[in-house]
């Protein structure tokens, strides 16, 4: 398999695995577990700048000119919120991919579904190129390509549960029914997760807490690495197909008497 | 003038790109929002500020 890549717009990527920046010990922390995930693209959130501080922020963390920056709209429960935040990120510079959310309760962190696609059809006529996080739900995914986001990215469990793909039946008629990349966000809390994902036939899988709370977050950040690798390998070959009684490995005949 | 939630003294007419510098903020990437209007790069030295002024001064952090 020389080149599997796939794409977002015009833009080309190897990587199956976008990672967050969040709830990481340190900046040297975060950079070593996104070197180790091997991402393209990483998301960031947007917040009051701390005018009492001159530390060093996660941009520090980040080589722009490895990876695609991911603002995300964390914390927004209206379209309207969502918008605005988009449009203070693009006055800071970024790769013209946004992460949209517009959540729906502060419990779940589930979507507004709704309020989600009103603000992505928003977006896109103002040119962002939208990537929306929303429910496992087959319609919303489709009223989410029609507004012409350029991937929809269900949920795999709520986010940072760590639950892993609560559906994967819904998942899987998400990847038959909508022509855009699906990526998974939300939910993985581990490799299997992830590899289950890729599997299923998803063209990537974003996560966050899912390597940074773990125990030794760089060391899971290479396992989702693999995994991704991995689930990517099987979902291309084709795994057999499963059997509800057993099937000898060796052969039958020959067996001495 | 209030920015970021916090009420400040800001001499009537600073511009916006002086209040970055004022705020030792002349080297970093912030976004300025004014009364809810993006106010873009390219206009942060000639947008004067007023006394009843809401700012927001926003960046990226670590998020997912």
């Amino acid at each position: 398999m020389s080149e599997d890549s796939w794409k977002l717009g015009d833009r080309s990527f190897r990587s199956r695995i976008i990672v967050g920046t969040g709830k990481y010990a340190s900046l040297d922390e975060t950079r070593a577990a996104i070197a180790a995930s091997g991402a393209e693209i990483v998301t960031v959130a947007l917040r009051r700048i701390d005018l009492s501080s001159k530390a060093p922020t996660v941009l520090d963390a980040i080589d722009r000119k490895k990876y695609v920056l991911l603002p995300n709209t964390a914390g927004c429960y209206t379209a309207d919120e969502a918008v605005r935040t988009l449009h203070l990120a693009r006055e800071l510079g970024m790769d013209e991919l946004v992460k949209l959310e517009v959540i729906g309760d502060p419990k779940t962190l589930f979507p507004d579904n709704t309020a989600t696609v009103e603000a992505a059809r928003r977006l896109v006529k103002e040119g962002f190129k939208v990537l929306p996080y929303c429910s496992d739900d087959l319609i919303t995914c489709k009223r989410l390509e029609e507004a012409g986001c350029l991937a929809v990215m269900p949920l795999a469990a709520p986010i940072g549960s760590g639950l892993g793909i609560r559906n994967p039946h819904n998942i899987r008629l998400i990847l038959e029914n909508v022509g855009v990349p699906v990526i998974v966000d939300a939910g993985v809390g581990t490799a299997s997760d992830a590899a289950l994902a890729m599997e299923l036939g998803c063209t990537a899988v974003l996560m966050n807490t899912g390597i940074a709370g773990a125990k030794k977050p760089v060391l899971m950040a290479e396992a989702m690495r693999l995994a991704c690798d991995a689930g990517r390998k099987a979902y291309l070959a084709g795994r057999m197909p499963k059997r509800d009684y057993a099937n000898a490995s060796s052969p039958t005949a020959g067996l001495i008497e | 003038m209030v920015i970021n939630g916090e009420t400040r003294t800001v001499v009537q007419g600073t511009t916006v790109a002086a209040l970055l510098v004022e705020l030792g903020l002349g080297d970093r990437r912030v976004a300025v929002e004014r009364n809810r209007e993006v106010v873009p790069r390219a206009q942060h030295a000639s947008t004067e500020l007023a006394n009843g002024d809401h700012l927001e001064l926003v960046t990226f952090v670590g998020g997912g």
